[in-house]
């Protein structure tokens, strides 16, 4: 009977000890890095200084840019899906004909890697010629823009190739919240004698409350963790005077060029933290509702 | 009126997902002298697969390498890293949903948890241990790399499948004499089908797509997966447009391929993670 207790245990055991030392005890070992004075690769000995790297933090540029260039990114990015998700997903969802075709199309950038985006979006957003192009033969000259050559506009043209490559995903989810609410809501609302706005605002909008949730906290969690988008349309360095930066190819360059593994590891454990706030909550509000979990 | 409406932003809407893919497509199609700012919109006027050549097999003219070495580190590095991760993500999910034991549902969110994560946090002493080993720089490294951060998501998927399945054909094999793993292999592997069609699409996306172990584990060019040589190659700046599309297009070429052929288990594994992009 013991042996039948310890069996499942057995068996999941060794995912169980690879995600503690790689998750949890990596996390760790960077928190104490953290508070170290590791910032170059013969400190000798390594000791604690306290919160001395974090403080630090708040006095680098570069660091407080890329603080303010992620608030930037994330409220474009997130508005952009949420608008065009619900849009085509309401779109999609009016009885069309064709609606694989469309649902293919939107959906294909996922299947894509964040460095092939970079690489297609950097073309396009080339001063000089693509985006630029169309709007000066739309009659729409003033919408030019430097994009991500920009110093003001930097952060939000990487929010677009983002968009571009996530709206489909967010719709997708929007279509299946849409697919679940029962068809009888709606009817007895028209027997009620609600129009379309009405009903769009008290029974659809309401229940797509989750979705919305779900989308946010998702969408979110990526925009505070992207970097690879950032390096393939705006370089290392995150595009001129840091205007495209975020703190995730801060410590990327920090750790990795600059070989400053504390004051790197501090910016990591900040991120960590952010994301936490955000999907920890989620996490357990998913599990009490036992749904999606 | 509101039909044509509705099939109007239907056509916006692909427009803006398709003109990307024009240009990509338009410019990795065109030779070197069609190629120039101002005629970025235009039509190749003659096609050449020239581009994708010097994408594939390198310039030597001036030095660039192309990406057929990284192309198949990535096929040797996605293959056993999506096999392993999707075996051992079917065991946990497994027990996990039919072997519960005390603390087992704590468990399953503490290693959930590791998929949202920001990888920066745990970076620096990857690299050390992995050094320690012997496996940084190499692609073993990197399998290792991806199968255990790919834990948390196969976990969830097969867990929630297999969930579904009824305690009651559990007990009949017990009472058969069946073993947890004898139930295992008989009953739950035959019924496993379409969850692992999901996991290995999503996990063969994820894994052929990323960049950042990539670009921190594997130091050398040979060694590297295409997205980090892909990155190499549009940033050099002797690269032309047209072989830096090319490149782009060969490196999203396996996943294009199995979203157009099975994107309805694509889909799926997106919403099944939909606490997961």
């Amino acid at each position: 009977m013991r042996a039948a207790r310890l069996a499942p245990v057995a068996l999941v055991l060794p995912s169980v000890v690879l995600v503690a030392v790689f998750v949890y005890g990596f996390i760790a070992w960077t928190a104490w890095l953290s508070l170290s004075n590791a910032n170059d690769l013969m400190v000798s000995p390594v000791r604690l200084v306290g919160l001395a790297n974090y403080a630090r933090l708040t006095e680098v540029p570069r660091f407080r840019i890329g603080l303010g260039n992620t608030v930037t990114f994330s409220l474009t990015f997130v508005t952009g899906c949420l608008v065009i998700g619900l849009g085509g997903a309401l779109l999609i969802d009016s009885a069309v004909r064709f609606e694989g075709l469309w649902r293919t199309i939107y959906l294909m950038p996922m299947a894509l890697s964040f460095i092939v985006t970079g690489v297609v979006w950097r073309w396009l957003m080339n001063p000089s010629s693509g985006l630029n192009l169309l709007l000066d033969g739309a009659g729409l000259g003033a919408l030019k823009s430097g994009w991500y050559t920009d110093p003001t506009f930097g952060v939000k043209a990487i929010a677009i190739a983002a968009i571009w490559q996530l709206s489909g995903y967010t719709m997708a989810m929007y279509l299946a919240g849409l697919r679940a609410i029962p068809g009888e809501l709606y009817e007895a609302a028209a027997v009620d004698g609600a129009g379309g706005r009405q009903t769009f605002w008290r029974i659809t909008m309401p229940l797509l409350m989750p979705v919305t949730l779900s989308a946010v906290i998702v969408l979110g969690h990526v925009s505070l963790k992207i970097f690879d988008l950032v390096i393939a349309i705006a370089g290392p360095q995150g595009g001129p005077a840091f205007s495209s930066d975020v703190p995730a190819n801060f410590m990327f360059q920090t750790v990795f060029q600059a070989n400053r593994f504390a004051e790197g590891a501090a910016v990591s454990i900040v991120l960590l933290v952010a994301v936490s706030l955000l999907v920890v909550p989620y996490l357990t509000w998913s599990l009490k509702r036992g749904i999606g979990l | 009126m509101k039909r044509a409406l509705v099939y109007l932003g239907l056509v916006a809407l692909a427009v803006f997902y398709l003109v990307p893919v024009y240009v990509l497509v338009a410019t990795s199609l065109k030779e070197l002298r069609e190629v120039s700012l101002e005629a970025m919109w235009r039509l190749p006027r003659t096609l050449t697969l020239e581009s994708f050549v010097r994408a594939w097999a390198g310039v030597p003219e001036t030095g660039t390498r192309g990406l057929a070495q990284n192309f198949w580190n990535s096929v040797c590095l996605t293959l056993p890293a999506v096999a392993l991760s999707v075996l051992m993500g079917s065991l946990n999910g497994y027990v996990l949903a039919q072997w519960r034991f005390r603390g087992s549902e704590t468990l399953f969110v503490l290693l959930l948890f590791g998929m949202f994560i920001p990888y920066q946090s745990v970076l620096i002493p990857l690299v050390r241990v992995l050094q320690a080993l012997g496996l940084y720089g190499t692609l073993p490294g990197l399998v290792l790399v991806h199968v255990v951060y790919g834990l948390p998501i196969t976990t969830l998927l097969f867990r929630n499948y297999y969930a579904a399945i009824p305690g009651a054909m559990m007990e009949a094999a017990q009472m058969d004499g069946a073993g947890i793993l004898g139930i295992y292999w008989r009953i739950v592997v035959p019924l496993s089908g379409p969850a692992t069609v999901v996991a290995v699409i999503w996990q063969f996306t994820q894994i052929w797509n990323e960049f950042l172990f990539g670009v921190v584990i594997t130091n050398k060019p040979t060694v590297q997966p295409i997205t980090v040589a892909l990155n190499n190659l549009a940033g050099s700046f002797i690269v032309e447009w047209n072989v830096q599309m090319a490149g782009a297009l060969l490196a999203a070429l396996p996943t294009l391929v199995v979203y157009v052929l099975m994107g309805r288990y694509f889909v799926q594994g997106l919403l099944a993670g939909s606490i997961k992009a």
